[in-house]
């Protein structure tokens, strides 16, 4: 009986107020693909800077190959043979693939020789990748390909993957697991951690879910319902979203011609967008991370004007108007990016609440701020969409990502709009909330107002649209009914696998 | 080992600790720096902090607080308006002089009548001689993404040479036997900056320095362009969602901090000063940085800090005097208050943790 390369045993991890591991013990095998489930908050990034060296146990011991592990430091984890793929990428836009690597290395070789080790390797592994060209001109999934063949490179035994399939096509998702399989066979162990249980039961061999920092539970995911892990997971039963289908009403948002020059170095310019959205519907926009969301997304708010008639509401040329007069109309937008963009990070939950609904909920004077209907509106949000908080005067930085979520997603909702642009609107929420937020999008939509849905989930897209259409290199594809549409015809209408065949099955 | 770890909420409590650290800090190491020149610390620091007020002097010391306390407030509550949008005027030395030109040019002109207008209309030419130079660093950067801080720092000199030039030349006094200088304005009775109270050093400017900390500090807490002023300087992409014109905020901050640099130029000439002088400007307009930031960019701060300021000036000047300090010791010592209150502002968005990590 061989020892399993990674025993857990007893870790615990307290910070102030919270938590984070309570007696977290599991054994990875060797050449394994090893799920490590549950909700945001549940302990699942606590546990794996644990392993990786990020952060120190305050009780419980890990053994790496029978032998005590305790690396005080990412590098320490790193020569003992762990690698991590973080879920946001740290490389830098400007400079090559192969500058990029060496960036995260302890000893790089020489520029020319490592280019030799990324052909080499990142062919090896299906993932073919040049190791000249600049990161910003990659897609998500070349992107994902650096830092994969940058942990490949230190042959690790052990890989850890943090949610690495929210930013890829089907067909690239394909092509990973492909590689994963690969480095199974080659004894390499993988702990994976997502939140899509479909992909779990497609490719992970054992499974640990978390809850409240506990192991509440193991399973095999082959043989495991997706809906008794969620349950699990959420410690609860879980509720289907729900809508009475479509009468949707008139046009109420149209899109002629719509195209904007790339906003910024590495942006993408929108091409020639035509759309008619009605009242009542929820259009689901798909596309891998880069094809032109955030500019769609900030050409509908008003932060990036474009031409008057480029944008119609109601037949109101408004394409020209700035956020706040496209407030006032009901046109409301909710951003990818929590912090820093829906929110600003230093300030509290109320003058959030002021950041965008001082137009519609009456929330400014002449020019003078109403302190006490900001807080008001702020805890109304918090209440209703379960915001897990201490109150209205907390800094909007210290809620965990989902958390805050919720409160920039309900924010919008509540301002009753007539329609709302989401990006992403349950991006790395655990799946109770996201649940709660596809219902209140679709009750939104019940009620009247017309939907724009930009998300890379694409359950997501299919559980709560009405059309589908996707973004690819800045161009809208024609929206198509989404009912009975399949994962391959929307894998194509996202443009496929970006060109990069993989070497799998052919070479 | 010592760490910095990140606070999950800026600390309250350091937020308002932080100034009364570092002044300590500063007595601290300042009179270390005087001892090693030979000079009694303690009698050093008393000089600087406790004789201007409480001195055998004080009676001329203390109305001197208020007039170098005035500008340096005013000025300050400006250019805390754009460091919080992350608008950085470092050139309110030149709106300060550009105010005093503007506002002199006025008084001259209608001199010798005698009306109630000319000060009034000194007031505006002040005010929009600053906003009009102010204006130039914001035009271009909203134009064509200068850098500010560069403009409107050069501009300083430009305005400087201005000065001399009108000093010696447009402005000069014809009564004044060739010497530079204009007129003295404050013998000119109806554009004289007085104390409103004789022997106060409350004269006007101090009165609307006053005021603008009020003011100040009711837009920052209570009204949408403080918000919003707020908002850009934490995070400007949040803050175009939020439906902020980075542009027009730039305008406004940049006009809103030269028009308050121009005005404390045109009290300046109008009183203490009296006259246009080639060496009329005395570092205002850069010393009102410090006060801005040892304030913590807070109106209530900013006056405070205005005080403590002109306190380390005037005596710094008796320590001169008294104690034969040299000049660069005590600018050295205005210097370690702005050093220790940045190093110490660290701690209201870190805490420091001492020792190993703890290793399981």
């Amino acid at each position: 009986m061989t020892t399993p390369l990674l025993e857990l045993s007893g870790l615990t991890k307290a910070y102030p107020g919270v938590v984070a591991n309570s007696e977290v013990s599991f054994d990875i095998a060797r050449g394994e693909v090893h799920a490590l489930l549950g909700e945001n908050g549940a302990g699942k990034s606590t546990l794996v800077k644990t392993i990786y060296g990020l952060v120190q146990p305050d009780a419980g011991r890990m053994r790496l190959d029978g032998k005590p592990f305790a690396p005080a430091e990412p590098r320490a984890a790193r020569a003992s043979g762990v690698a991590m793929v973080f879920q946001h990428f740290s490389l830098f836009d400007a400079m090559n693939v192969a500058e990029n690597v060496a960036l995260g290395m302890e000893e790089p070789p020489a520029l020319n020789r490592l280019a030799q080790q990324i052909r080499e390797v990142s062919n090896a592994y299906g993932l073919p990748l040049d190791p000249d060209r600049i990161v910003g001109d990659l897609s998500a999934g070349e992107r994902q390909r650096v830092e994969i063949v940058r942990c490949l490179l230190q042959e690790p035994r052990l890989l850890i993957m943090d949610e690495p399939t929210s930013v890829l096509t089907p067909q690239e998702v394909e092509i990973l697991f492909e590689t994963l399989r690969k480095l199974r066979e080659e004894g390499v162990s993988i702990l994976y951690i997502s939140h899509k249980l479909e992909e779990i039961r497609t490719i992970c061999d054992s499974a640990t879910i978390l809850r409240h920092g506990k192991v509440v539970g193991k399973c095999d995911p082959k043989t495991t319902a997706a809906r008794d892990m969620a349950e699990q997971m959420v410690g609860a039963t879980l509720a289907t979203p729900s809508r009475s289908l479509g009468n949707t009403g008139e046009v109420v948002l149209q899109l002629t011609g719509l195209s904007a020059p790339a906003p910024r170095a590495f942006g993408t310019a929108l091409r020639d967008i035509d759309l008619e959205l009605r009242a009542g519907e929820v259009l689901g926009i798909g596309g891998v991370a880069g094809n032109g969301q955030d500019e769609l997304a900030m050409a509908l708010s008003g932060e990036m004007p474009v031409a008057p008639r480029m944008i119609r509401m109601k037949g109101r040329e408004i394409g020209g108007l700035g956020v706040t007069a496209r407030r006032h109309m009901g046109l409301l937008c909710a951003p990818e990016e929590r912090m820093g963009h829906a929110a600003a990070p230093d300030m509290s939950l109320t003058e959030n609440a002021l950041l965008t609904a001082g137009p519609r909920e009456d929330l400014v004077r002449h020019g003078f701020l109403r302190w006490g209907r900001a807080r008001d509106y702020a805890e109304r949000v918090i209440e209703r969409f379960d915001v897990r908080t201490p109150g209205p005067g907390t800094a909007a930085r210290a809620l965990s990502g989902g958390n805050l979520q919720k409160f920039v997603i309900g924010r919008e909702i509540m301002q009753r709009p007539e329609v709302l642009v989401v990006n992403q609107p349950t991006w790395g929420v655990d799946a109770a909330a996201a649940a709660t937020i596809r219902q209140a999008l679709l009750d939104l939509a019940e009620a009247g107002a017309a939907l724009i849905v930009i998300s890379q989930d694409l359950d997501e897209l299919m559980e709560i649209s009405d059309r589908f259409a996707a973004l690819n290199g800045g161009a809208l594809s024609a929206p198509r009914p989404a009912e009975g549409l399949g994962i391959h015809e929307i894998g194509m209408m996202l443009g496929g696998a970006h060109d990069m065949a993989p070497a799998h099955g052919e070479g | 080992m010592i760490r910095l770890e990140r606070r999950p909420e800026p600390s309250r409590a350091w937020t308002f600790a932080t100034p009364f650290v570092a002044v300590a800090l500063t007595m601290v190491a300042g009179g270390l720096m005087f001892a090693m020149l030979g000079k009694d610390p303690v009698e050093a620091i008393r000089t600087i902090f406790w004789d201007p007020l409480f001195g055998d002097f004080a009676s001329y010391s203390r109305p001197q607080l208020l007039v170098k306390a005035g500008p340096l407030i005013l000025i300050a509550i400006g250019l805390s308006m754009g460091f919080r949008a992350g608008i950085w005027n470092i050139g309110a030395e030149g709106q300060y002089i550009l105010g005093a030109i503007c506002a002199a040019a006025m008084g001259l002109a209608i001199y010798p009548a005698e009306t109630w207008l000319v000060f009034p209309a000194m007031i505006l030419a002040g005010a929009l001689g600053g906003i009009l130079w102010a204006m130039i660093p914001a035009l271009l950067k909203v134009r064509f993404g200068t850098n500010e801080v560069l403009v409107s720092l050069m501009l300083v000199y430009v305005a400087e040479a201005l000065l001399a030039s009108m000093a010696l030349g447009l402005l000069r006094n014809p009564e004044g036997m060739g010497f530079p200088g204009s007129r003295n304005l404050a013998q000119y009775p109806s554009a004289a900056n007085l104390d409103l109270i004789p022997g106060t050093g409350l004269h006007w400017g101090v009165a609307l320095a006053l005021i603008a900390v009020i003011v100040g500090q009711v837009v920052m807490t209570r009204h949408q362009l403080g918000f919003r002023v707020r908002l850009a300087g934490q995070s400007p992409r949040a803050a175009v969602f939020g439906g902020v014109n980075p542009g027009w905020l730039i305008v406004v901050c940049m006009g809103i901090s030269g028009g308050l640099a121009g005005l404390a130029g045109m009290f300046e000439v109008a009183g203490p000063a009296g006259r246009l002088s080639i060496d009329f400007n005395v570092g205002y307009g850069f010393t009102a940085i410090i006060v801005a930031f040892l304030g913590r960019l807070n109106p209530i701060g900013i006056l405070l800090a205005g005080l403590l300021m002109a306190l380390t000036y005037i005596g710094g000047e008796l320590a001169q005097l008294q104690m034969n300090l040299p000049l660069a010791a005590i600018q050295m010592f205005q210097g370690m208050l702005l050093f220790f209150l940045l190093a110490i502002d660290m701690l209201t968005n870190f805490s420091v943790r001492f020792g190993r990590r703890v290793v399981a």
